[in-house]
């Protein structure tokens, strides 16, 4: 309706006013973001926020009611979500969507699908140039597999891999589509440390090998901190905040977002504890809140604020 | 990140190794390579499956020399009904099995086919002569083939959103729709009831067929004699079809398009987002299938002689899509299981009870007619409790590495974090 003209300022993705409507509920509501190339950004938020609806957004699943995505340029609306892998926009599930019943081969080699173009005729007659297509899917999708550290898994079926190997394997199938953007939806969700750290380095080596940008969701806040190089945080479909990981680490509005309004006095006092104890400043006589003993907030020396959400604690409790 | 590096290396050295090699095997004929993949899938060559299937194919062309030899005609035409049954299967095999839409419409596309090639028939008879009526049967089978597609491509167009039930349940009416409407002889097309060809016309010979009948004889002793007779000869027809139908379909089905039917059935969504144009492939997966159904409805026709409507019930479409549930969705070999199982089954056994219970026979006969169905429902609900997956599951499509055992295996879970991922809560 109220269609906003935006006007590309050279970000591979730019995303104005992007809002999208479910009857009375804007699950993204006007919306402002930009992803400058080359970069990892990420969306953080609570569950509910609407970060894996403005990936549906991104990647042509829903087309915005209101404003409007650019990748390079080009608006996503109402395009096909083909089309949109096709201009170079991949993408992995929150809750994993391999194709299960296919060999993890086979997964990536659907990746190549959108890179390659034999048909019907070559199919049916195997031609020479499909049978050299379909050689070069496969030596490409081996060296996808290679590259996540999947390859000895080629020609197990998909559903029968360990949890974080499927993971990677959203991951490998994504990059075989050659996307300059990839959006990973809670890449580390039930991930254990080492996993999770094991991720991290792949997705540094997503940037710094592959020159992809990655845009991330993520609720594993280590993993985001360490990653990270700009941040933006979605509350009830509203951008909250946006800013460079120290700046929404101490950032009032996104620990009340993840933590409530209690949370954030809990958070005043343990700082206050911290430097107490420090000795940087005086003892304070009025007794502590009481939250602050069982609260969910955990903060190094630093005065590093370590945010635990729903999710967090669950991965915690089953690790 | 220098291990990476190596390994990289290494790996591409690997691939250009296997290019060298590629190019060397690439001077094989074309055709070989089309029919390779019948007997031998990804690479995974078994000498013993190759020795099988040989066996198989020399035993289906051996079969109607011996009917035929011994007498039993109807049993060879009951076998051509089975080799129809088990096309029109592949085909459906295509929309269900690989792409995974429900279709109980199957009928629509045997009967396009049929009448296609039957309406045809006569004025391309009679454009070629006499001395060219061989070619009127290729040429309106191919014909038929195309109308087929294009109906299937036409039906395409308002299914392309729906799913599930909902799409069983339009191509269910389609198929009544097509029926019903040949009944009602549109356009003065289909005769109505009546069937076709109209008094006075009869479709062509097919080709070589009066040459053969002519010319291919022999006796052997007092029992056996052997004359290639109209059932022989559309028993050839029907198998070289199926041949054919079988090396196309696993064509397809081995490829980029198969792929994308195969991530379309598994999960939609992703398919999409990783590049697949669903729409693309439900409409070449509708198209292809429906061929088939074409290609086994001129067989049909001019194995008969000419068409009525009755054959082209829903209750067969059904039987269609038993073969495919119960052989196994999506495989090949299930499908030819399944095709065997359900109509050879009762044919079997009604021939039986013909020629070899005397009296009792008759009464056997139409138990069997009648029964065929419940034994076919309770095959289905057998298979759906214990056996979900068909006869013959589909198996998974593996994949000779180009890379892997080149690459030093050491070097590379050294360069690749986590490799073996363990753990993992597998919540």
């Amino acid at each position: 309706m109220n269609k906003v003209v935006a006007e590309h300022q050279g970000y591979l993705m730019q995303a104005t006013n992007a809002t999208i409507q479910f009857g009375g509920l804007r699950a993204v509501d006007s919306v402002n973001m930009n992803i400058e190339a080359g970069t990892i950004v990420a969306l953080i938020g609570p569950n509910g926020a609407g970060k894996t609806t403005f990936f549906n957004l991104l990647t042509g699943i829903y087309t915005p009611t209101e404003g409007e995505i650019l990748f390079e340029g080009r608006s996503v609306s109402g395009k096909k979500t083909h089309v949109i892998a096709d201009w170079g926009i991949s993408r992995t599930f929150q809750n994993i969507r391999l194709f299960k019943e296919m060999t993890v081969l086979e997964n990536v080699m659907v990746g190549r699908h959108v890179r390659t173009k034999s048909g019907f005729f070559g199919a049916t007659f195997r031609t020479p140039s499909f049978r050299r297509e379909e050689k070069q899917i496969q030596e490409d999708a081996e060296r996808w597999l290679e590259f996540v550290g999947l390859i000895e898994y080629a020609n197990d079926l998909a559903s029968n891999l360990p949890y974080g190997a499927q993971r990677r394997l959203e991951i490998a199938r994504a990059l075989a589509t050659e996307p300059k953007l990839i959006c990973l939806d809670e890449p580390a969700a039930g991930m254990n440390e080492s996993e999770s750290a094991d991720l991290d380095d792949l997705i540094l080596r997503i940037r710094d090998e592959l020159n992809i940008t990655v845009f991330l969701i993520e609720h594993d806040m280590k993993v985001v901190m360490n990653l990270a190089e700009y941040i933006y945080v979605l509350d009830f479909g509203k951008l909250i905040a946006e800013g460079l990981p120290a700046e929404i680490q101490s950032n009032p509005a996104v620990i009340e977002a993840y933590l409530g309004q209690d949370m954030e006095a809990a958070i005043k006092a343990k700082r206050r504890a911290l430097l107490e104890a420090r000795g940087e400043i005086a003892p304070e006589t009025t007794p502590k809140p009481e939250a602050a003993a069982k609260d969910p907030v955990m903060m190094d020396s630093d005065g590093v604020v370590m945010v635990a959400t729903e999710d967090n604690k669950e991965k915690n409790d089953a690790a | 990140m220098t291990n990476t590096k190596n390994t990289s290396n290494n790996t591409t050295a690997a691939y250009e190794d296997q290019a060298v090699k590629g190019k060397a095997s690439s001077a094989e004929a074309i055709f070989g390579n089309i029919a390779k993949p019948m007997f031998s899938r990804g690479g995974n060559k078994s000498p013993l499956k190759t020795a099988l299937t040989a066996l198989l194919l020399v035993f289906l062309f051996a079969l109607p020399i011996y009917l035929q030899g011994m007498g039993e005609a109807l049993l060879l035409a009951a076998l051509v009904g089975i080799g129809l049954y088990v096309i029109l299967a592949l085909g459906l095999n295509i929309v269900v099995g690989y792409a995974g839409m429900l279709d109980f419409g199957r009928m629509a596309f045997y009967a396009v086919g049929t009448y296609a090639a039957i309406i045809l028939a006569i004025p391309l008879a009679n454009l070629l002569g006499d001395s060219l009526e061989g070619l009127v049967f290729p040429l309106v089978m191919v014909a038929a083939g195309l109308i087929a597609a294009f109906v299937g491509w036409l039906l395409s167009l308002p299914v392309m959103r729906l799913r599930g039930d909902y799409l069983a349940i339009v191509t269910l009416g389609f198929g009544e729709i097509v029926r019903i409407t040949i009944q009602n002889n549109p356009f003065g097309l289909t005769n109505g009831l009546l069937g076709l060809p109209d008094r006075g016309n009869v479709l062509a010979s097919p080709p070589f067929f009066d040459w053969l009948r002519d010319n291919v004889y022999w006796a052997l002793g007092n029992d056996f004699f052997f004359t290639m007779t109209r059932n022989v000869y559309w028993y050839y027809m029907v198998l070289i079809m199926l041949i054919v139908a079988i090396i196309v379909v696993r064509n397809q089905d081995n490829s980029r398009l198969g792929r994308s039917w195969a991530a379309m059935r598994e999960d939609e969504v992703a398919a999409s987002a990783m590049g697949v144009n669903v729409t693309k492939a439900k409409t070449w997966a509708f198209v292809l299938g429906a061929f088939w159904g074409g290609i086994a409805g001129a067989c049909f026709g001019f194995f008969l002689g000419g068409i009525s409507p009755e054959p082209f019930s829903f209750l067969n479409s059904v039987i269609v899509l038993a073969i495919v549930v119960i052989g196994g969705m999506g495989s090949i070999p299930g499908v030819l299981v399944g095709g065997v199982l359900i109509m050879g089954f009762p044919e079997l056994v009604r021939w039986f009870a013909m020629n070899h219970l005397g009296q009792a026979g008759g009464d056997i006969q139409s138990m069997v007619a009648n029964f065929r169905n419940l034994f076919l429902g309770l095959l289905m609900v057998v298979m759906m409790a214990v056996r979900t997956e068909g006869i013959i599951p589909m198996k998974p499509k593996f994949h000779k590495l180009f890379g892997k055992g080149k690459s030093d295996k050491g070097d590379h879970t050294d360069a690749v974090v986590g490799a073996a991922p363990k753990g993992g809560a597998g919540s």
